[in-house]
């Protein structure tokens, strides 16, 4: 749904007070709803049980590096972008038990499986987070019944997924680290939402992406909505794509990526990154995991977890021979090469949604559309020889 | 790694707990275990742990945990027959695993410090350097942290009496802070936090109290201290000095704080002439 075009009956005008509403609506049809709060002085996804715990009257501030959030005169609901932490948390959970058993004789006994998600509503994604979403529905297989015969599909994931409800809310305001428009994910959420906000002084814009969301939408006070407010909502979102913080050049950068391997810029940013992991952790789109087994002293129950793991710590390519990518400089260019480049042959999409997290968080404020940028410069004589990996047939 | 084999005269593997230059904070930790302390009792024979009962069953043991730093020539000696009496042999604590923070003396004038502190410093028998046990003897497991993670400890045990490999990671706290989904207090407050440099195990128990890590589980698996530094003494407004303390708080006699705190150390000498 890209616009009035498309139908005036899927768009609708919904008051602030219809905001909550909504929220009593989704509560009473068994949802659990998150939202972004302020939680320690950030934005964070997290269940509310009313309207008000929905952060409002805050605005965000962010740079390489840096985040604060800062009261906002405007005292809009939606006035800041994203915090730390995206809806991924809730569809594929940084710590979950797979499967837990003891012996009996000689067989296994099961104790455990792993836990049903909650029927989520997701209220105010941001559209690069939905369009995230939507990179890992490819990623484990949502939708996808070839996927799900092959076994590539993951079972939390499908579930939590298929019950959930999408409600996005357009950007107005973008940071100073977003480039969501020239990833082409937003500030306009395009598809794969059942709801859409955009905030307008009193109210919002409400559209509909789905018969979820339509039935939604017949329970709340709504009303017709009056041309200027749709071209009003219009315009904030056209406003918001001149103000981004950043951009990305993606024009032909999965072939510079595979040409720039021994690029001199490789070598200068593994002086900054200190392999903390932090940007794979708030990264909406990363999917790794590692899976431990562990048994408990008292009951002898053995059991199986899964937690978030990533490319950039040394033991994640532990092999018997050591470890696959021992430098910075390897990991951070193969977190970046897979991220914008392989990602495509992979998934057939870019991995990079252009929410930039990984520039606000990383502690160092490492920026990875200044990387791209700098791969497009002239390189030098490198460290390395000059010498192209693919000929020196080692990835290290 | 095969499970211990449990010796003839008992039937449960023995657990000895040792005692060197140290706070006793980390064996307080295994008796901080109290939901599962009658569980490990039940899994290993307590035969050696002063500070929880008086009897003492005579070596060898299976599991010896061992605290502190080697301090004092009697020390130095007391290790290497402590390695002989177990089988497996853990060193629990920051003190055990770094030197601890009585390594601080490490680059000073013990026995300036004497005169300093003791009225008689002459009876006092002390080594040049407070080093960690893995300087003097063989080492099967190394737990850190000022004190011991609870949990880590229990895993150890557990993993040795399953004979499997201990589930103990070696990347960075924020791993940790992450997954538990706290704010960053080191982007989101500017709290000069050592975090990203710092090895995971405590849970993110500081950044949980919105306080920035300390460092006391010591260095990660390739900490870039350098990068690190440059933000904190740049745009966080730390000055050598406060790196140079930071990092030989806990584990500054541990490579590669300990380099890195030499240089701070370099760099704020340089600042004063």
């Amino acid at each position: 749904m890209t616009g009035v075009e498309q139908g005036i009956r899927d768009v609708w005008f919904l008051s602030m007070q219809g905001l909550g509403h909504m929220v009593s609506t989704l509560r009473a049809k068994g949802y659990t709803v998150v939202a972004p709060m302020v939680r320690d002085g950030v934005i964070a996804f997290a269940e509310i049980a009313s309207v008000d715990q929905i952060a409002s009257g805050v605005r965000d501030e962010m740079g390489p590096g840096r985040y604060r959030l800062v009261d906002d005169p405007l005292s809009r609901v939606f006035n800041y972008v994203v915090g730390q932490d995206s809806p991924k948390r809730f569809f594929f959970p940084p710590k979950l038990e797979l499967v837990a058993m003891h012996v009996e004789g000689k067989r296994f006994v099961l104790d455990r499986t792993a836990p049903k998600p909650p029927k989520l509503a997701v209220l105010g994604i941001r559209p690069c987070d939905l369009a995230a979403i939507q990179v890992q529905d490819r990623v484990f297989g949502y939708g996808d019944d070839n996927a799900a015969e092959r076994c590539e599909s993951d079972t939390y994931y499908n579930q939590a997924r298929k019950q959930s409800l999408l409600i996005a809310a357009n950007c107005t305001q973008p940071g100073a680290t977003c480039f969501c428009d020239s990833m082409g994910t937003g500030p306009r959420a395009k598809e794969g939402y059942d709801l859409s906000l955009t905030e307008l002084g009193g109210g919002f814009i409400l559209r509909a992406g789905s018969d979820d969301g339509r039935a939604i939408v017949s329970e709340l006070p709504v009303r017709e909505p009056s041309p200027s407010e749709i071209e009003l909502g219009q315009l904030k979102i056209d406003q918001a794509c001149e103000r981004m913080g950043r951009s990305m050049d993606t024009d032909g950068l999965k072939e510079l990526l595979n040409e720039q391997i021994d690029h001199p810029s490789w070598d200068e940013v593994a002086k900054r990154c200190m392999a903390c992991s932090n940007c794979t952790m708030v990264c909406p789109t990363c999917f790794c995991s590692t899976v431990t087994d562990s048994n408990d002293l008292a009951t002898d129950v053995a059991s199986r977890t899964r937690h978030w793991e990533s490319c950039f710590t040394h033991q994640f390519s532990y092999t018997t021979a050591g470890s696959v990518r021992s430098s910075l400089r390897a990991r951070y260019r193969h977190w970046m090469r897979h991220k914008l480049g392989t990602w495509w042959d992979q998934f057939g999409s870019s991995g990079c949604v252009g929410c930039g997290r990984c520039i606000t968080w990383c502690p160092v404020g490492i920026d990875i559309t200044e990387q791209a940028a700098g791969l497009r410069g002239h390189p030098q004589a490198s460290s390395h020889g000059g010498k192209r990996l693919s000929e020196r047939g080692l990835m290290v | 790694m095969s499970g211990i084999t449990i010796p003839v005269q008992t039937d449960k593997p023995k657990l000895a707990v040792y005692k060197f230059s140290s706070c006793d904070g980390c064996q307080l930790t295994l008796l901080n275990l109290e939901d599962e302390l009658l569980d490990i009792a039940n899994a290993v024979e307590i035969a050696l742990f002063l500070e929880a009962r008086r009897r003492v069953l005579p070596p060898p043991y299976d599991i010896g945990l061992i605290e502190g730093s080697i301090s004092t020539p009697e020390e130095e000696e007391r290790v290497h027959q402590v390695r002989r009496e177990c089988k497996y042999l853990i060193a629990i604590g920051a003190c055990a695993t770094s030197g601890g923070i009585q390594s601080l003396r490490n680059w000073a004038d013990v026995k300036e410090y004497a005169n300093l502190v003791y009225p008689s410093p002459e009876y006092l028998k002390t080594l040049e350097a407070s080093t960690p046990v893995a300087a003097h003897v063989f080492v099967d497991f190394e737990l850190r942290g000022c004190p011991i993670s609870g949990d880590q400890l229990l895993e150890v045990i557990t993993a040795l009496l399953a004979g499997r490999k201990p589930n103990i990671p070696s990347y960075s706290v924020c791993m940790e802070c992450k997954r538990r989904g706290l704010p960053c207090v080191l982007v989101s407050k500017g709290e000069p936090c050592l975090g990203p440099i710092t090895q995971a195990g405590c849970g993110a128990l500081c950044p949980g109290c919105s306080r920035a890590c300390y460092g006391c589980f010591g260095p990660m698996d390739q900490p870039n201290i350098k990068s690190l530094g440059g933000k904190l003494t740049g745009e966080l407004g730390q000055t050598n000095r406060d790196m140079k303390r930071m990092l030989r708080t806990f584990n500054g006699y541990l490579e590669p704080f300990k380099q890195a705190s030499d240089e701070y150390e370099r760099l704020e000498q340089q600042e004063n002439q």
